[in-house]
């Protein structure tokens, strides 16, 4: 070691010559509503497009314009791409959170700071890039205006440089993301050519951090997970959606109202096949879903947790008065001024017993872009199917972030109806029971208001019926309805999607997660067996009521950790409730601070839980 | 008459039904209450219309009122939504399926105190639907209270406490929120009823009917500007309202001198005759005006209020297509493989 060297600058020599290729974890700091996004797309395309699997979280405020926000980018040549708490690169924008920023570069890792901020750049153990923004903006772009919009792409470049993008990677993700507008396009590219020819010349190289072409991505989409619950209702056959906004619920119904415009008008009169309608309140919204499911039309809302609780109600009179009716809910953290824009899994227990008297509710939860879509169909299915209502339970970091994905399968079933009666049908049948359990599911046969036949109608109430759907207050026919209910959740329990189940020699630990917890349970399944050596099998859930492999894989395990993205084990609970011979078995590793889960969460719980 | 319906046995109307035909379930309500004879209004009006009865979605809330579409047409699907909440159902239920024909059934307390907003926004929207309100000022199911509509300085029933609050006026909020068939009545004027009722159904929209009917057992008390015997004393017809279906030929000839005749889209036509009151119902401002001067005097004008037939219902509004999106087939609700496709790559 040179004299004049401290130990961190040492350290930082001595990783230079050990590169870590493919595997970095960038977190771009900026001011919300400054565009920075285009840029952190941009770079998360290119380095896509160079085939090295990569990962997109927006960890933004509650705010329109001025609030700090973060982008980070994970890109993994092996494909993990859940949170991860360590940050190797940071580029720092921010004057507020430069602080911050500049504190979570990890030992070793880069921080590049705006000029104007250089004063906070005093860390010896990490390599500091300062980058004179202001200066170089003003060389590409004349307009005083949009120097504020390019400012950022500039980044785009130096990070090029520094970390090895190529450039036509560069431009073309710069393509991808202003399709169609040559204009910026041209502004955009110019930018970020400005950004990685001033970095070659004016910043030292380094071998701490590389990418390099690979082949990982070959065949793979980038897509968020409200896109994908569009594109499924949009293919599920949907034709009414009500919505009140709420984050981070709202681009689900924005962008179904997109394709829809585009792919569902009559090719001969431009007439639309479907109604969508931005309600005044979620009241209004579910109101409008349960109306149209009535009348017999694929009816869907979408929601977040405070949206749900003004959804109560309704939901009831889905459940006892047998309507079909869809809710997506993507989950956030706390109340209407909570957390809005942070992600959680806290309304699993809420929704699955949700409204008054005994509810019990259909639950199907994604865990990754790829169910949102196949999910969104099948929500739609089992709700005809099952004339109740269904819930597709997405969260925030799952429907508003960045995912890589294989392309979707193409619906493989046709569109079922349920058990609907048409005139015909009442005619050699002679008359029906609404609320009869002919074929013992208990599913009753119904018919749609309108139907051409004098034996079509009955009268849809909350209150208590009979099997004709006749007002009763009777004890025994409320308890009859009821144990049917019950039956016919039993019928939804052989219906919904099955778990996927992980399993490996000689393992016993079990790990239960669900939803957007796949990514982080996966990588900490490879962490606990690589660097600790616990082998586990791991079940995840994809629906409530769970099927018959949930009782399977706790049965076949001493042990079974639950994962739940909330702070009372809301899974868990449920399933220590209804498995109460098997409660003893069932641990809890809990993450509940709006952020997405990380394998290092889920490895230190476990680990610790194991030692005991 | 035409001969066609001459010719048809006595009883039947043009489409073959009787009376009977559109009748429902037996009333539970107490005996004597407006709101059974609105039902019968309604039974009359639909089968004097020709309605066919599997074709009518029947709506409502909960509560006193909200009970009555079991009352009439059997033969029709209907529905008690939760509380307040008829004009969100009644909003998906019409886009699902637009041939239907719509009628709601609420009170005071379902339309003016917990669904007043939900209320309101489907007003604004247009939906086409004849959206009654059988308005008695108290909440009959749990025993009494005040609802919104409830005139200030009203007494209930023992006399121990007043209504300290402003009363929501129906009539004048959805004038406000664009509605262009705004009309008020008494239960007890069973023809002014049943003719505001038929030409209502044939409005291409959101029809109001705010009519007064008094809840026999806890509001028709001295002091209650909603009794039996405040709504007889105080009535005052605008107009008397006649209603002169599309299919049937005019056979009066209505003087301009003592009628106003509103022409509905699809050719009916609603006769005004003039009682002591020279009032037009297409003059917007003359009925906001007339709303405000009865609102503070407590005077009880009922007929036609507001009426514009240029009416385009939301349906149309969001361009869905004719039949019902209820039905529409796979073909048409599930885009093409090469669409699927098409998107698919565009997220490459």
């Amino acid at each position: 070691m040179p004299p004049t060297m401290t130990a961190t600058e040492a350290l930082v020599e001595e990783l230079q010559d050990r590169p870590v290729v493919n595997d970095v974890v960038i977190n771009v700091a900026t001011v919300n509503g400054s565009g920075s996004q285009s840029a952190n797309f941009i770079l998360l395309r290119a380095l896509f497009s160079m085939g090295i699997p990569v990962s997109g979280k927006n960890l933004f405020p509650s705010n329109i314009e001025g609030l700090p926000t973060w982008f980070t980018i994970r890109a993994n040549e092996d494909g993990w791409l859940a949170q991860r708490a360590r940050t190797d690169v940071v580029i720092a924008m921010n004057a507020r959170t430069v602080a911050e920023d500049v504190a979570q570069v990890h030992p070793g890792g880069i921080l590049i700071i705006n000029e104007a901020l250089k004063a906070h750049a005093t860390r010896d153990d990490i390599l500091t890039y300062v980058v004179p923004y202001g200066e170089i903006v003003k060389q590409v772009c004349e307009d005083t205006r949009l120097r504020k919009k390019i400012v950022n792409v500039i980044y785009t470049g130096v990070v090029a440089r520094l970390l090895g993008i190529e450039m036509d990677a560069i431009d073309a993700a710069i393509d991808h993301q202003f399709g169609g507008k040559p204009k910026a396009i041209k502004m955009n590219r110019d930018a970020a050519q400005a950004g990685y020819d001033w970095a070659g010349e004016n910043l030292e190289a380094q071998n701490r951090y590389r990418v390099q072409r690979s082949n990982k991505t070959d065949g793979k989409m980038i897509i968020e997970g409200n896109e994908a619950t569009a594109i499924g209702m949009l293919f599920g056959g949907v034709t009414v959606a009500a919505w009140y906004p709420i984050t981070p619920s709202s681009s689900v119904c924005e962008y179904l109202t997109g394709y829809m415009e585009k792919y569902r008008h009559d090719a001969e009169t431009g007439k639309a096949t479907y109604a969508i309608v931005q309600a005044e309140d979620e009241i209004a919204s579910i109101g409008m879903v349960l109306g149209a499911g009535w009348a017999g039309a694929r009816a869907f809302t979408a929601t977040s947790g405070p949206g749900i609780s003004l959804m109560s109600e309704m939901t009831g009179l889905s459940y006892f008065a047998e309507i079909p009716a869809v809710i997506v809910d993507v989950q956030r953290m706390g109340p209407s001024t909570g957390l809005p824009t942070r992600t959680c899994q806290g309304d699993i227990a809420k929704t699955y017993q949700l409204s008054h008297g005994d509810c019990k509710h259909v639950l199907l939860i994604p865990g990754n872009v790829g169910e949102c879509y196949e999910f969104a169909m099948e929500a739609l299915e089992l709700a005809e199917q099952l004339q109740t209502m269904i819930f597709l339970m997405s969260d925030l970091d799952l429907g508003m972030n960045k995912w890589m994905a294989d392309p979707f399968n193409p619906p493989s079933k046709p569109i079922g109806r349920g058990k609907v009666l048409d005139a015909k049908d009442l005619e050699r049948l002679g008359g029906f029971q609404r609320y009869g359990d002919v074929d013992g599911d208990g599913i009753g046969y119904r018919t749609l208001p309108g139907t051409p036949n004098n034996k079509a109608a009955y009268f849809t109430r909350g209150t208590g019926h009979n099997a004709k759907a006749e007002y009763t207050e009777k004890a025994a026919d409320w308890k009859t309805n009821m144990d049917r209910l019950s039956h016919k959740f039993e019928t939804a329990r052989k219906l919904v999607p099955a778990s996927i189940v992980h399993e490996t020699d000689a393992a016993t630990v079990g790990v239960l997660a669900y939803g957007s917890s796949d990514d982080a349970v996966q990588e900490a399944r490879h962490i606990l067996q690589e660097r600790h050596g616990v082998k586990t099998d791991y079940i995840r859930v994809r629906a409530l009521p769970y099927p018959a492999d949930v009782r399977a894989f706790i049965e076949r395990h001493p042990v079974v950790y639950v994962v739940d993205q909330n702070r009372d084990a809301q899974m868990a609970t449920i399933l220590r409730g209804e498995l109460f011979d098997l409660s003893g078995k069932i641990r809890s590793i809990r993450h509940y601070d709006g952020m997405p889960l990380d394998a290092d969460t889920v490895v230190q719980q476990l680990l610790h839980q194991e030692s005991r | 008459m035409t001969e066609a319906v001459l010719d048809k046995p006595k009883g039947q109307n043009r489409i073959g039904l009787l009376l009977s035909d559109y009748k429902g379930a037996e009333s539970t309500l107490c005996a004597g209450c407006g709101h059974d004879a609105i039902t019968s209004s309604i039974i009359k009006a639909c089968h004097e219309l020709g309605i066919e009865p599997t074709g009518v979605a029947k709506l409502s809330g909960i509560g006193c009122s909200s009970k009555t579409p079991n009352y009439f047409l059997n033969q029709a699907h209907g529905i008690n939504a939760v509380h307040g909440r008829m004009s969100a159902i009644a909003t998906g239920s019409s886009l699902a399926n637009r041939t239907l024909t719509n009628i709601g059934v609420s009170g005071d307390g379902d339309t003016a105190s917990i669904g007043l907003g939900n209320f309101l926004h489907m007003v604004r929207r247009n939906i086409r639907m004849t959206y009654i309100v059988e308005n008695n000022g108290c909440y009959g199911l749990t025993k009494g209270q005040f609802s919104a509509t409830a005139d200030k300085g009203s007494l209930k029933k023992g006399g121990k406490e007043i209504n300290q609050n402003e009363p929501v006026d129906i009539c004048a909020l959805a004038i406000q929120m664009g509605c262009r068939f705004v009309a008020r009545s008494f239960s007890g004027d069973t023809n002014q009823v049943r003719n505001l009722i038929k030409a209502a159904m044939n409005h291409n929209g959101t029809a109001v009917l705010d009519i007064v009917s008094p809840c026999v057992t806890f509001n028709n008390h001295e002091g209650s500007t909603k009794s039996v015997t405040y709504a007889r004393l105080h009535e005052d017809p605008l107009h008397e309202v006649d209603f002169i279906p599309h299919f049937d030929p005019i056979t009066v000839n209505y003087d301009a001198g003592t009628y106003t005749k509103v022409e509905m889209h699809d050719g009916s036509l609603i006769t005004l005759k003039k009682l002591a009151h020279d009032y037009d119902p297409s003059d917007m401002d003359r009925a906001m005006a007339l709303l405000h001067e009865a609102a503070g005097n407590g005077h009880f004008y009922t007929g036609l209020i507001y009426c514009r037939p240029d009416s385009v219902p939301f349906g149309e509004q969001k361009n869905i297509v004719d039949v019902p999106l209820a039905t529409l087939p796979e073909s048409v609700t599930r885009p093409s493989r090469a669409v699927f496709n098409q998107l698919m790559a565009s997220f490459k």
